[in-house]
């Protein structure tokens, strides 16, 4: 007898899920339309983007991009000016640096190869593939680019240079007869020495045997882009050392050390910028011994130094005080010594926690170098203003600003994703 | 230990004040509060020298002498006769007005950017995520400028708002003028009577406080909830709003009127106090939003999954256990987001609006020529708001905070 059976004896094939749950519909569906609310806020945001871009496009289309002022423009074409920015754009990024048009040869190039040349310097800093040799350079590039922006003869910054290095083999030959402290001590002392009375005749001396030198550029030459830069990136590294500095300050046990550390913080971080700046232009001078006058950049730089440190200072803190008390008796346990722990034990994690909070602060410095615009520097904000009061471009207000704030959002926002690719990299994961 | 105590005093060398590290210490603060002492008495010495040479030694007398300049925008009485302290309290006043103000409304609107950016639909996140990009990325100072140049570029003069066939018209029923020279809005009128419905606004206000104390009771006690935000919403709004019509209307509404080439009357906004005040919040509400959606996402999903898990709708889970969590993550980045927006306040003076640094560190300084006085005045004066600031928050951060064991 044949048995006989409903079973099936093979799967029935796949079926294709209905049509709203697949593709661009299920999407659409799940991410703009879930419920009622977001199907409001959907239609809304459609709205928004609708409206803004009938009003963007077409201005920013139907522009033009010759013309030798702005009644010129307006004439062409209804929509924006471009035509400005293809005129202006060196004086946006390079300021007064001089040009050529005054009979004098065109030194815009070395800024252009500073640039280049800082990013060279700054690529092995970021970015740990590249060999490590690479990092020479870094730390000799302040002084090339101070020699190549400000130009004068070489043997300046060379002779400021070779005090670094004399410090550096004083150390190594004091320490090792005289112990730890007495080389540090004598290390100091000789640099300063070498600096305040040797440094100047012995330039003077070389210059006479060969004047290797670029043409001076006063600070007052100095705009645009280039100052912003300039600025930002000598904040940026000077503010960081003198940062974890003072967040180690405040981190110490030593209480008077401590309480300097946190009136110095709290006192920048009360205050804002401004009044710094206001110090830096008009007051600087007051504190110095009477007689002494130097560059307003300097000050600007030193300023700005001090208000981002304390900013760094409290970020540092934030990922020292993070740390696991173990981190810091594991330290110990090993018989390191305070700058040792610091150095290979501490620092790193620390550090690494506080990657975002240590970009935002130079991100953050590098957005108020357009504040130097109201102490009278022409950094690109108080060029717009210089380029309106040409009559050919008096009344052009909107290409302006966005060009500028176009030019510091590459700038901030190339750093916030950088941070961000450096945290996934960091990221240890637990 | 008296045994190593004296054994320590015998055998005390003077080495000892740097290799011993029980000395150490000592040896560093005393020589680092040596070297300040000689750095700072440099720095004072060096002021008092180069001030004693130019003939202005320190003093603050100029503080009662007449200013001699106007301000137009003033909290109060203020006239080109009265003493640059003066000047100089209405210039703080001024800085105190734009920073309540931001602080308020960049909450608001950063709050709702940082939780839209969260938001599940995938153009709204997108749209907040250029937002905050766009505004974070650029600096205060050129959204400042670029305001202003909204309010004075694209609004119409006041005199189009005149004629038969005028090319502008007042907004929200004729009674808001947005002109480029500033917005006009209506004023309220306080007459006799006005002092009740305020009375009665405020007694309200404490009504709320205990109703809402009640009903958190009530719900304790008992598991009732009452619908306490409509109660509180009728509360806030029915009583003083029936005083009002009882007492016949003792507050009223006075519209501004275009008269002659400009508006009369209502409350006149002015394009510096506007421009500031809507750069600062949009680029700060930039940085809240930031704040408040790593504080949300901070908290695990867990805590989510499990609210649920007891039965609690969506609003509840947040309100009841999101948020207060949330709270802790957010609170203290919101307080050095306030002390941003009080600090770039002070870049009131790119658009000519007279705050502190307009007033005592702008025109008094360059009228008195008193930089060291001045400056250093401005500055204690910014502390003194950052400090009160930072302290009030932190009180609060703390009552909130998790109290652990």
């Amino acid at each position: 007898m044949k048995e006989l059976s409903y079973v099936r004896t093979e799967m029935l094939p796949e079926q294709a899920p209905p049509p709203g749950q697949t593709g661009v519909v299920r999407w659409i569906r799940e991410n703009l339309f879930s419920g009622w609310l977001n199907s409001i806020l959907t239609l809304a945001a459609i709205a928004a983007v609708y409206f803004a871009l009938k009003a963007i496009i077409p201005w920013a289309f139907d522009s033009t991009w010759n013309a030798n002022s702005l009644s010129e423009c307006r004439e062409t074409a209804p929509g924006a000016c471009w035509a400005v920015i293809h005129e202006r754009w060196p004086q946006l990024l390079f300021g007064f640096y001089p040009n050529g048009n005054d009979g004098h040869p065109d030194q815009r190039w070395r800024i252009v190869v500073a640039f280049i040349l800082l990013i060279v310097a700054v690529a092995p800093v970021l970015f740990d593939k590249l060999p490590r040799k690479m990092i020479w350079f870094s730390a000799v590039y302040p002084f090339v680019g101070f020699w190549l922006l400000w130009g004068g003869t070489i043997w300046g910054p060379l002779m400021v240079l070779a005090g670094f290095v004399l410090a550096y083999f004083t150390y190594r030959i004091v320490a090792a007869i005289g112990g730890n402290l007495l080389g540090v001590i004598v290390a100091i002392l000789v640099p300063v020495i070498w600096w305040l009375f040797l440094a100047g005749p012995i330039t003077g001396v070389l210059n006479g045997i060969a004047n290797i030198g670029l043409p001076d550029v006063p600070s007052s030459k100095f705009g645009g882009l280039a100052l912003s830069v300039t600025i930002g990136v000598a904040g940026i590294a000077l503010s960081f050392p003198l940062g974890v500095l003072l967040a180690l300050g405040r981190q110490s046990n030593l209480f008077i050390i401590k309480t300097l550390s946190v009136g110095y913080i709290e006192f920048i971080r009360g205050v804002p910028l401004i009044t710094l700046l206001f110090v830096a232009s008009v007051l600087l001078n007051y504190f110095m011994p009477p007689g002494t006058s130097f560059d307003i950049i300097l000050r600007v730089v030193i300023m700005v130094t001090l208000f981002a440190a304390a900013y760094m200072a409290e970020v540092i803190r934030g990922g020292l005080a993070a740390l696991p008390r173990g981190q810091y008796e594991a330290a110990d346990a090993l018989g390191l010594d305070y700058w040792k722990a610091n150095r290979l034990v501490i620092m790193p994690q620390a550090l690494k926690i506080s990657i975002p909070g240590i970009v935002g602060t130079f991100i953050g410095l590098f957005k108020d170098t357009t504040l130097v615009s109201i102490i009278g520097l022409m950094d690109p904000l108080a060029l717009t203003n210089a380029i309106r009061a040409d009559q050919d471009w008096n009344g052009i207000v909107w290409e302006l600003y966005l060009f500028v704030a176009f030019l510091f959002w590459i700038f901030t926002f190339s750093m916030s994703r950088y941070s961000m690719y450096l945290e996934h990299k960091l990221h240890t994961g637990h | 230990m008296a045994m190593a105590d004296q054994e320590a005093k015998q055998s005390f060398r003077l080495s000892m004040l740097i290799y011993d590290s029980r000395y150490r210490a000592m040896t560093i603060q005393v020589v680092a509060l040596i070297l300040f002492i000689i750095g700072a008495g440099w720095l004072v010495n060096n002021a008092a020298q180069n001030l004693a040479a130019l003939g202005k030694p320190l003093s603050f007398g100029f503080l009662s002498q007449p200013a001699g300049y106007d301000i137009n925008q003033r909290l109060i009485e203020y006239t080109s006769q009265s003493t640059h302290g003066r000047a100089a309290i209405v210039g703080l006043l001024n800085t105190l007005l734009v920073a309540t103000v931001g602080c308020i409304l960049a909450t608001i609107l950063g709050v709702t950017i940082g939780v839209l950016r969260l938001s599940k639909n995938w153009l709204v996140a997108r749209l907040m995520t250029v937002y905050i990009e766009t505004f974070r990325n650029v600096p205060v100072l050129l959204w400042i400028v670029f305001t202003m140049a909204i309010f004075i570029e694209v609004f119409p003069a006041p005199r189009e708002f005149k004629g038969a066939d005028p090319s502008a018209t007042m907004k929200l029923w004729d009674s808001v003028a947005l002109t480029n020279r500033g917005v006009f809005i209506p004023k309220p009128v306080f007459e006799s009577g006005s002092g009740i419905v305020g009375i009665v606004f405020l007694l309200s206000l404490v009504g709320i406080w205990f109703f809402r104390r009640w009903a958190r009771a009530k719900q304790e006690a008992t598991g009732v909830i009452l619908p306490t935000f409509w109660i509180s919403l009728g509360i806030f709004f029915i009583p003083a709003i029936a005083t009002q019509i009882i007492l016949g209307n003792p507050i009223s509404l006075e519209y501004p009127v275009l008269k002659g080439f400009n508006f009369k009357g209502g409350l006149h906004l002015r394009n510096s106090f506007l421009s500031l005040t809507a750069a600062l919040v949009i680029y700060t509400s930039a940085f809240i939003a930031e704040a408040v959606r790593s504080g949300i996402m901070a908290i695990s999903k867990g805590q989510t999954e499990a609210a649920a898990a007891l039965g609690l709708r969506y609003n509840r889970i947040m309100s009841l256990v999101i948020l207060p969590q949330a709270m802790r993550v957010i609170i203290p980045p919101l307080i050095s987001q306030y002390l941003n927006l009080t600090k770039n306040s002070s870049l009131a003076i790119a658009v000519g609006y007279m705050d502190i640094t307009g007033t005592l560190m702008g025109i008094t300084l360059n009228q008195t020529g008193r930089e060291m006085e001045t400056v250093l005045l401005t500055m204690l004066i910014y502390l003194t708001i950052s400090l009160i600031i930072s302290t009030a928050m932190n009180v609060y951060n703390n009552s909130i905070a998790l109290k652990e064991r």
